[in-house]
């Protein structure tokens, strides 16, 4: 029996229990923590960093999607500071690949563009890195776009724990990572691959899709995977 | 404990050492690091059916084997150069002109660091800290240290070698 | 094998009356330090010429560990009370071996009356320079598991876990964590196993303290981790040694080899319940897996990633096992302290910072090493004192500690006692233990741009304001280098710092601005006269668009 601990987030009495995390309270609750890696029903790896919150009396912020909740805990989810810093990451992202949304798949349907716009963020500070990365249509119903890009790794714990092929991982490190099928192969030609379609539903850009898409025509179906939710919930735009 | 019913990619002798490391540790996907070690000590780099072989017999995912191959500077997936420059570039041999000789090298020989020469002669590569900054700047030439090295210096040491 | 503290005892007597059938010893450096002007070659020949004239069976020649003047090898030294020789050549062998029972060979001494040796104060060092590292024998004699037999004969794990907590010894790996209170949290900690592992992955450019202890002195570490694991309740031991310390893994293979041989590994260590067996991994080059969790990864055999914490590895590390995990120079004060008594421990140091501490001092001074020195004092006196200062009449500019995570210290607080919280007040920390020193020639910002190329290329690439971040941060630092920065670079620099350092997952990337604001908050002038005048004051720095004199 999991005890269940009572404390607050933005002065409001909550409670959960002890084995879950500040995200899962705050979403029970309907505060908004923004996210972009976490995806409920995978494993959590707190990446991309958005979710950080304030914690009275820690010196560090808090991953609000790994942390468990304590007994009396005060958490504070929005402050100038953290929409600064959560600003700045998405446009970290943004100048890490080439997003350009007009000419995207899924233009108005992706989180990035959704983060973007939830934060208010408006023009880059930081420069455009215009990376030149390779584009795979090699599988008969698929591409990959590396250079949209946010290494969220969800395709990966997707492929992995729920349809058990482990056809993507990570190589490289830094700057210089990205996603790759098999021993860094053509998709189409991937041996583990059961084409499936999973990691297509849960990339949350225009990085991978369906092929016959064009501009602003990919919506993710989350339909057929109710256990996922995300911060865009089950895939259906708002 | 799983057995490796597979058999190696060729008759190489150097596949009996994989094998005995991966033995050794039971076929335990947790030996891939281990294994990938004794490929790269045996063969000098990781080939593509290298890496198909430890993937399975180590029952580790074709994805994850070269996730881990590319994630650690130490393995390499390419042959090297039949010799090896490497210069440190540790803070004390920075601070002591490492980098120039790092320079230097790059431009005689037409190569960046991290690349071999055309003819496969010569690789040049660089290293954070071989611990021996007492004798800053050092540089690696073959599997010689050198301490105190100039640029001239190295230039003769592997002027023969491009 | 039941070894009580009698047997012990019999063993060392036995070990100093072979020793004592000698009439000389003559010492030589086998680290990897000297080993790079070939001190191999040396030993061979001394043995060579010692045979020559008969006199093997009244010269005892010893391969040991690092005698600390490094810069000098290959370092030999005559015992008993004979000189200390320097840069000894094959071809100085013979006046060597002939001066044996006369007067030392005046040029080649090293004199050892000098700050470099007598103002150090050895704990984890004591046995480096004396003992074969390779004979457990020596190790014995030298005091050697001592302190695991009266741990395991007559305390309590609780008692060796107090005796650490009132010792107040410290982590050495960095962040000066309370060792007692790490041992007890894994401890209390629940699992059907537990894991104890050491951390030898020394990363620090500049840093070669740790491998300097597993070269010269690896039974040491063995019986730390030996301690730990009868304190905390684990049963299996982990050694992660970079792959770039070849000796020191061969050292410690040996030392396990030896250790399991005469029971002080495997089942029913000194014949009591507790049994322990230590097990090697090498890393891989890979910076980031100094750093717990992605060590824990790497052992694992995956990819060496940082996973955020809590849980701490004490809770759920290795496996999801509690694990305890501790620095090489941690487990080399265990031993020490539980043989000689936590009061002897803590009357050394000051304040909240006992004990001693192993740097690498090297870069722009003269003496060159391995040095170990009492918390608190100065940099000054480790900078003008034991390192002899500056050499080349060059003026003293900056002090970089703690690697890429740590910062340069400017000569303004050279006379702050060093401790965990002294550094970390002046911005940079105490790190592992290199010290880099810099004179008027090196370029603060060119040092800045220098950690953050290495931060950049280490960084794992799991976060997004590391791995972005570290990338813009080294182009605005270039940019600032080669003079095509404008005040808004300056800006927009001083932000990613700010994000980087707050919003990272794991102490490479929150560590990694240290560099550039330690020197922002020391040498901003630097800065200012790089974008503004398009001038780098060192002279190191090649402008792109160079003002017109
Ligand atoms: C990027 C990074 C690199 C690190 N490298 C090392 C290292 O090389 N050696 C080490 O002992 N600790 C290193 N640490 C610290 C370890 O995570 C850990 O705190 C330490 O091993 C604990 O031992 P201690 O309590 O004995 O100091 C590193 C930490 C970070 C964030
Ligand atoms: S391809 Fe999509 S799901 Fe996979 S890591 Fe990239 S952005 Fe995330
Ligand atoms: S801070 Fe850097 S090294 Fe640490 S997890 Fe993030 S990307 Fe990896
Ligand atoms: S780090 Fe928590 S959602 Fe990405």
């Amino acid at each position: 029996m999991a005890t269940v601990k009572t404390f607050k987030i933005n002065d409001e009495d909550v409670s959960g229990r002890e084995d879950e995390t500040i995200l899962q309270i705050a979403r029970e609750n309907d505060i908004f923590i923004p996210t972009l890696c976490n995806m409920e029903g995978l494993s959590s790896v707190g990446s991309c960093r958005l979710c950080l919150v304030e914690v009275k009396g820690w010196t560090k912020l808090a991953t609000a999607c790994v942390t468990k909740i304590q007994e009396g805990m005060e958490v504070y989810t929005d402050s100038e500071r953290l929409r600064e810093y959560r600003r700045m990451i998405v446009e970290l992202l943004f100048s890490e690949g080439n997003h350009i949304c007009a000419v995207c798949v899924s233009n108005g349907r992706c989180e990035l563009q959704d983060m973007a716009q939830i934060l208010g963020m408006n023009h880059l500070v930081v420069p455009y890195r215009r990376p030149n990365l390779k584009i795979d249509a090699s599988h008969e119903r698929f591409i990959n776009d590396q250079n949209r890009c946010i290494l969220c790794t969800r395709c990966v714990r997707v492929c992995d724990e729920i349809e058990g092929a482990h056809t993507w991982d990570v190589m490289g490190r830094g700057i210089e990572a990205t996603v790759i099928t098999d021993l860094n192969e053509p998709w189409g030609a991937s041996q583990s691959c059961t084409t499936c379609g999973k990691c297509v539903q849960v990339c949350p850009t225009g990085a991978l899709f369906e092929k016959g898409k064009s501009v602003a025509e990919m919506s993710k179906k989350r339909e057929f995977l109710p256990y996922l939710t995300s911060m865009r919930g089950n895939g259906k735009a708002k | 404990m799983r057995s490796a019913t597979l058999a190696p990619p060729s008759e190489d002798k150097r596949w009996r050492l994989v094998d005995a490391t991966m033995r050794r540790h039971g076929h335990s996907p947790n030996a891939l690091i281990e294994t990938l070690h004794t490929v790269q000590e045996s063969f000098g780099y990781l080939e593509d059916d290298a890496l198909r072989y430890v993937a399975k017999s180590l029952h580790v995912p074709m994805s994850r084997v070269y996730g881990v191959a590319t994630f650690y500077y130490f393995f390499s997936l390419k042959p090297a150069g039949e010799h090896r420059c490497v210069v440190c570039l540790g803070t004390a041999c920075y601070i002591k002109g490492g980098k120039a000789i790092l320079d230097t090298i790059s431009e005689m020989a037409g190569i960046k660091p991290g690349q071999t020469t055309p003819d496969g002669r010569l690789s040049l590569l660089t290293v954070r800290c071989v611990g021996s900054c007492g004798l800053a700047p050092a540089v690696v030439f073959d599997d010689e240290v050198k301490g105190r090295v100039t640029p001239p210096e190295a230039i003769d040491r592997v002027k023969d070698w491009f | 094998m039941a070894i009580n503290m009698d047997e012990l005892k019999e063993r060392v007597v036995a070990s100093q009356e072979a020793d004592a059938q000698f009439t000389h010893s003559i010492r030589v450096c086998m680290a990897s330090g000297c080993l790079s002007s070939q001190s191999d070659l040396l030993k061979k020949e001394l043995e060579a010429e010692l045979k020559k004239r008969g006199l093997e069976k009244t010269c005892q020649i010893k391969g040991v560990g690092c005698f600390g003047p490094c810069a000098n090898g290959p370092v030999i030294a005559v015992e008993p009370n004979g000189p200390m020789y320097q840069e000894v050549k094959v071809t100085d062998i013979p006046a060597i071996v002939e001066a044996l029972d006369t007067k030392p060979v005046e040029k080649l001494v090293l004199p050892t009356d000098t700050p470099f040796f007598n103002r150090q104060v050895k704990i984890v060092l004591e046995n480096s320079g004396k003992i074969d590292p390779e004979s457990i024998e020596d190790y014995i004699a030298a005091g050697g598991f001592e302190g695991l037999v009266r741990a395991l004969h007559e305390m309590t794990p609780q008692e060796v876990i107090d005796s650490l907590t009132k010792a107040n010894l410290r982590g050495r790996g960095g962040g000066g964590y309370p060792t007692g209170l790490k041992w007890s949290t894994v401890a209390k900690a629940e699992g059907a196993h537990k894991y104890v592992i050491c951390n030898g992955d020394e990363g620090d450019p500049g840093a070669f303290m740790d491998r300097s202890v597993m070269e010269a002195d690896p039974f040491r570490v063995l019986e730390g981790m030996l301690i730990a694991g009868y304190a905390v309740g684990a049963d299996y031991g982990y050694l992660y040694v970079r792959a770039e310390y070849p000796l020191a893994v061969k050292m410690l293979k040996a030392a396990i080899r030896q250790a399991t041989k005469q029971g002080f590994l495997g089942k029913n260590i000194c014949g009591t319940p507790f049994s322990f067996e230590v097990d090697i991994r090498l890393g891989a080059g890979a910076f980031v897996c100094g750093e717990e969790t992605a060590l824990i990864a790497s052992i694992e055999g995956k990819r060496g990633q940082p996973r955020p914490r809590p849980p701490y590895p004490a809770e759920s590390g290795l496996w999801g096992y509690p694990t305890l995990i501790n620095n090489v120079e941690t487990y080399a004060n265990i031993a020490p302290i539980i043989r000689r008594g936590m009061e002897w421990f803590h009357d050394i140091g000051f304040h909240k910072n006992r004990g001693t501490k192993v740097f690498a001092l090297s870069g722009k001074i003269n003496n060159i090493g391995l040095i170990e020195v009492p918390m608190g004092i100065t940099l000054r006196e480790i900078i003008y004192d034991i390192g002899g200062g500056i050499p080349n009449g060059k003026a003293f500019k900056a002090l970089q500690t703690g690697g890429p995570s740590g910062g340069c210290i400017p000569a303004e607080h050279l006379d702050t006692p060093i401790s965990y919280e002294s550094l970390s007040q002046l911005g940079s920390m105490m790190g592992s233990g290199g010290m880099i020193i810099m004179d008027e020639t090196s370029c603060m910002v060119d040092v800045a741009k220098y950690f953050m190329e290495f931060c950049m290329d280490e960084s794992c690439g799991k976060c997004v304001p590391c791995r972005v971040g570290t990338a813009h941060m080294y182009d605005l630092l270039s940019k600032i280098c080669d003079g095509s920065a404008t005040l808004d670079d300056l800006a927009l620099l001083e932000q990613l710092c700010d994000v980087v350092k707050n919003t990272s997952l794991c102490g490479l990337g929150q560590s990694s601005p240290n560099p550039v604001l330690s020197t922002l908050r020391y040498f901003r002038d630097e800065y200012m006269a790089h974008i503004v005048e398009k001038r780098c004051p060192a002279g190191v720095c090649k402008m792109k668009h160079a003002v017109e004199a």
